[in-house]
């Protein structure tokens, strides 16, 4: 099964933000970047294929022209695009979009802040690439928008294509369809902080095609594989469902607490989990005729530490990778 | 206690906290710490008070840490203020006052999402980031590591709301249960206790925010052993905050509303000391590590007081002037005199 690796140690500790981890494995360099969040600094990390050479980068958070912003960081994750990566950064007040390596800034979008405050806190949330039809950039609001970025395959010439506004509450996390394959209609789930989920064609047009109500909880980490969602949630269930129809597949008690990130092979059908519990667990998902099934294969326990952090390393899921709330390491697994 | 609770419950002062606004910055929650200590004939010496913030803060970090759905946070402070009234419930007009921000408090935050405790509860988890000052009492109970860490049990009742876990239900493509898995989890779990209550008066279920020394026992708090994270976040500290102005005038604003003790020549006032013997306090002092000492801010409040409505012009020009001097709290005199020009 699995068994802990040498920890990659960071220069900063993660904070207690959902999916604080994004992984870019680089296969023709043999390299592999991770990027976490620490309040308004973001640490890049590139480890070498053997692991042994590690360089580290911090990225502050830039605002338009301010060169060091402090407000917080809510998400950093690379978005992976046919022609090109883009590191897109979410703050309190804005998105901003990099080249990979985080040097430098393509594109900057400011939230729309209201002149006094408010009660309610501003700020985006859940960066994805939406590839299957053209190119695009997907970033949810505190809002419950969705802004739709066109990206070109080179240049900074970005531009906000469309808004959809189907959600009403704060966005968690948006996903696109991972497998390979290309039978199925729908492309990427957006999932909002009452729980609930909106399904979503990409195209010039933006199409919803279905909406999965919400059960009572806050649904904090989607993944979508197969014309099926993953939906984790704050009370620590997992549920699998039918993107088109909205019919429950799975019900999983997986966690004692917050799911807090959530990730899936493309190739293997294996499927991640870590909560609040400081515990990390791997599942088996399958497909027949009858059912789609769910198998419970490995746990591990990151001792006293809350996961708010977990992505598999590469595409087959034979190493994954762990961020945990004060934890200045990225511990990882691989299998043996 | 009865001064430090009316201080803390003054009306001007409340009403600025229940206003939407970021997270104080760590210089500028110590000053009201400060104030608000020594708005009683009580006094600390900086190392006594470093040790009772550090005992304070650590104390907090598990109470938000631990609580095991977002939403108990606010069962936490539900316990701080149920403690509070009894203190003071031979009071009856700072017990009005008490009562009167605690069904404010039930006004705000008894219908917000769960989502939103999440968010909050990460914000107040940004604040106390890195912190790993070790407790006596907590190394003691088996809370905390000897690194500064706290014990998260995987063991013990699940949240409201939260089923144990174990169980996977798979079903057909018509809805109907197909199948029934279960799996280790991993821990011993147990089911949930019943919802705390978030009323004025009630069972909270919750312990978590209440009396730490409900058992006597000697508290301390250890400095040599911290790690280098505690450096990196003192270094975190003193970078310096462009909003720094800023806060210092919502200080100001403050600070212009609370009361001030006098302590007069004939009332011996009594002096708080957190270590066993006065040269213990001392020497504690001395060998502080420079990095975890807390810098005060020294506030011009009679300055500020009388600018008020200059405060928007002020806060767009954030020009970096020093506005940090230091002054150990062996001077707390002097701000106090300073406060006492205001009334």
């Amino acid at each position: 099964m699995y068994c802990r690796e040498k920890s990659i140690q960071m220069k900063s500790s993660a904070s207690a933000l959902l999916n604080n981890l994004s992984v870019l494995p680089i296969a023709e360099k043999c390299l592999t970047y991770f990027t976490v969040v620490h309040c308004n600094v973001v640490n890049m990390v590139s480890a070498s294929g053997d692991g042994l050479n590690f360089s580290h980068r911090q990225l502050q958070s830039k605002e338009g022209s301010i060169a060091a912003s402090s407000s917080l960081i809510i998400q950093a994750s690379w978005c992976v695009l046919p022609s090109r990566v883009l590191l897109v950064l979410t703050s309190q007040k804005g998105i901003q979009m990099y080249k990979s390596d985080g040097f430098i800034m393509v594109y900057w979008h400011a939230l729309d802040i209201p002149e006094t405050p408010s009660a309610e806190a501003v700020f985006a949330r859940g960066n994805v690439a939406a590839t299957m039809l053209g190119h695009y950039i997907c970033v949810g609001t505190s809002s419950g928008s969705v802004l739709v970025f066109k990206i070109p395959d080179k240049g900074a010439n970005i531009i906000l294509s469309e808004v959809l506004e189907e959600h009403r509450d704060p966005i968690t996390d948006i996903t696109t369809e991972t497998s390979r394959s290309k039978e199925y209609i729908a492309d990427m789930v957006s999932a909002d902080d009452s729980g609930l989920l909106c399904i979503w064609k990409a195209g010039e047009d933006f199409k919803l095609l279905n909406k999965i109500p919400a059960y009572g909880c806050s649904c904090s980490s989607i993944k979508l594989w197969s014309g099926i969602v993953i939906a984790g949630y704050g009370s620590g269930q997992i549920r699998l469902y039918d993107a088109l129809s909205g019919v429950v597949h799975a019900e999983v008690n997986a966690h004692a607490r917050w799911i807090y990130a959530l990730d899936n092979t493309p190739e293997l059908d294996k499927l991640l989990s870590g909560a609040e519990d400081s515990l990390v667990r791997i599942w088996k998902l399958s497909k027949s005729p009858e059912s789609h099934s769910v198998e419970h294969q490995h746990t591990e326990c990151v001792t006293d530490i809350q996961i708010c952090g977990a992505k598999f390393c590469d595409p087959e899921g034979s190493a994954f990778a762990v961020t945990g709330y004060d934890l200045c390491e990225i511990i990882r697994f691989t299998l043996v | 206690m009865n001064d430090i609770i009316t201080t803390m419950f003054n009306k001007t002062f409340m009403e600025e906290l229940f206003k939407p606004q970021e997270l104080y910055s760590k210089k500028a929650l110590r000053t009201v710490f400060d104030r608000l200590a020594h708005a009683s004939i009580m006094r600390l010496n900086q190392a006594s008070m470093d040790k009772l913030y550090d005992l304070m803060t650590m104390a907090f970090k598990y109470q938000v840490l631990l609580c095991p759905r977002p939403k108990d946070i606010l069962l936490v402070s539900f316990n701080h203020m149920d403690a509070i009234k009894d203190f003071i419930r031979d009071s009856p007009s700072i017990f009005n006052q008490v009562d009167e921000i605690f069904r404010q408090l039930i006004e705000m935050y008894s219908n917000l999402p769960a989502g939103e405790f999440q968010l909050i509860r990460q914000t107040l988890l940004i604040f106390f980031q890195d912190m790993h000052i070790r407790v006596s009492i907590f190394l003691k109970d088996k809370v905390q590591n000897s690194n500064g860490r706290f014990v998260l049990p995987t063991s013990g009742p699940v949240p409201y709301g939260t089923q144990i876990p174990g169980l996977i239900r798979m079903f057909s493509y018509n809805g109907d249960e197909m199948k029934k898995c279960e799996f280790p989890n991993g821990g011993s779990y147990t089911s949930p206790l019943q919802e705390g209550s978030f009323d004025l008066y009630g069972d909270r279920i919750l312990k978590l925010g209440t009396n730490m020394y409900s058992v006597s026992r000697p508290v301390e708090t250890h400095m040599s052993g911290t790690s280098k994270s505690s450096a990196s976040h003192a270094k975190e500290n003193a970078a310096p905050n462009p909003l720094a102005k800023e806060e210092l005038n919502l200080l100001a604003r403050l600070m212009g509303g609370l009361e001030v003790k006098k302590t007069t020549g004939s009332e011996s006032g009594f002096r708080v000391n957190l270590f066993s013997t006065d040269e213990e306090e001392e020497e504690a002092a001395i060998l502080r590590p420079s990095e975890l000492s807390y810098q005060f801010i020294n506030i011009q409040a009679t300055q500020d007081q009388q600018s008020n409505e200059e405060l928007a012009r002020i806060m767009g020009e954030f020009k970096e002037e020093d506005p940090v001097s230091l002054s150990p709290c062996s001077k707390g005199d002097d701000l106090l005199a300073m406060m006492d020009g205001l009334l």
